[in-house]
């Protein structure tokens, strides 16, 4: 266990991160073109929806049912864990615990591809339908979240002798959630992937494959200057978040692993698939969350989000959730 | 040259709200906008996404009732939970109305 711990630590995912962190705490004036940003996420997302569909295209619908059915109901479960734990042992308002649950409901497709980066290190590599169920994760725990979320706030107003308010209606939601450009990318690229088949995954491989690793540690080299802009808010969001952007992620990913492991998935596809229900999304829900849930305080969702459960999950969560995979497995 | 006075209404959000803002000012009879990124940082230090910092400059010259109008959606609707500032200038512009919406006007 320690042992891949350590050897985690040093595989280039963590390393490039935590460069960035240490960019940001010395306070160097580097960081990467937003443009650039934007267009290596744009690249990793279509290159993993496009090798997830043609994977997806040799797949049987039988060997993906009842993975695809868990994966659901984790979406639909770690929303609801989320929101009480801040609301009830936190302690939080309904809007902040709500916004919460939306992060924590959803899913980090950078720390997906991390998960899988580390199994095809260890020789174990995840099946290859993995990136379908990522899709099937980023929503639903956006929608339950914000719709708890909705109707707590409707309910205080109504009590308080207002009237309902017109914030965020869910059809702004709903095309928000599902035209983001992870969905676009993701959903697009599997279907695409899925039509082009092996024959045009070779014609574009050497673009897609070959620079996938070397791009996705730029980006990381990025997220940790991101996050390690955030560390300056650790302090404002206080030790109970702290803990829960660690005890959270822990406890959703044993969930998931144990889930997916009922559903038939290799040890591996379990470990990727609990690191899918112990991540937070940080791109999706937060721009959901700031239309719908206004009053919510971002600083707690993102912070926690990318300043401790990011770098938790790509540091040591994602080892153990593959050690607690490989444990229940045997 | 013969110019015409308006209003400079200049408002300067997070970015997740242009969509939104963008289009309510043409419902409230602006005839045309200019969106600018830049970055900063607001009395709150909200950092609401995932780029910390950048937020968006939203320009539109109007007639000063409409500038009024659009001063009181933003105040209303976002003042209390969004970083957001609104301000006017005065301006003055060549071809009047440009700026006028047609029912005013009479078409343009």
């Amino acid at each position: 266990m320690l042992e891949t711990l350590k050897a985690n630590l040093l595989s280039p995912i963590p390393l490039a991160f935590a460069l960035g962190v240490f960019a940001r705490l010395v306070k160097s004036e580097f960081s990467l073109p937003k443009d650039i940003y934007s267009a290596l996420s744009i690249y990793l997302l279509f290159a993993l929806g496009l090798k997830g569909g043609v994977e997806l295209s040799h797949a049987s619908f039988e060997s993906i049912v009842a993975p695809a059915g868990v994966t659901l109901l984790l979406g639909c479960i770690t929303p609801l864990t989320a929101y009480a734990g801040m609301r009830y042992v936190g302690r939080f308002n309904a809007s902040d615990s709500a916004g919460m649950a939306a992060h924590y409901g959803s899913v980090s497709a950078v720390t997906f591809i991390a998960a899988q980066q580390f199994m095809q290190r260890v020789g174990a590599p995840a099946e290859g339908f993995m990136p379908t169920l990522l899709t099937l994760l980023e929503s639903p725990g956006i929608h339950i979240a914000l719709a708890i979320g909705a109707i707590q706030r409707n309910r205080q107003l109504v009590a308080g002798g207002g009237s309902a308010d017109e914030h965020g209606t869910l059809t702004e939601v709903l095309h928000e959630v599902l035209t983001g450009r992870t969905m676009i990318l993701l959903v697009g690229g599997l279907i695409v992937g899925y039509f082009m088949g092996e024959a045009g995954w070779k014609a574009v491989s050497p673009f897609f494959d070959s620079g996938f690793k070397g791009a996705l540690m730029l980006f990381l080299l990025e997220m940790g200057v991101v996050a390690g802009d955030r560390l300056g808010d650790l302090k404002k969001v206080g030790p109970f978040l702290l803990a829960f952007g660690i005890l959270m992620p822990l406890a959703h990913g044993a969930l998931g692993v144990a889930l997916g492991l009922w559903a038939g998935l290799s040890a591996s596809g379990a470990a990727v698939l609990g690191t899918m229900a112990a991540s937070a999304s940080y791109i999706a829900a937060p721009p959901a969350v700031r239309l719908t849930l206004p009053e919510a305080n971002p600083t707690y969702s993102l912070t926690a989000a990318l300043a401790i459960t990011f770098p938790f999950n790509i540091l040591a969560g994602i080892p153990i959730y593959y050690d607690l995979a490989q444990r229940l497995a045997a | 040259m013969l110019t015409y006075p308006f209003k400079l209404v200049t408002i300067i959000a997070e970015p997740v709200l242009e969509p939104r803002i963008t289009q309510e000012l043409r419902r409230l009879g602006a005839t045309g906008f200019t969106v600018v990124e830049g970055r900063g940082q607001g009395s709150r230090s909200l950092h609401a996404a995932e780029i910390p910092g950048i937020n968006v400059r939203i320009e539109t010259i109007v007639p000063p009732d409409v500038a009024d109008r659009i001063v009181a959606y933003i105040a209303q609707h976002y003042f209390t939970d969004y970083e957001v500032i609104a301000y006017l200038s005065d301006v003055s512009v060549v071809r009047g109305d440009k700026y006028r919406t047609p029912s005013k006007s009479g078409g343009v």
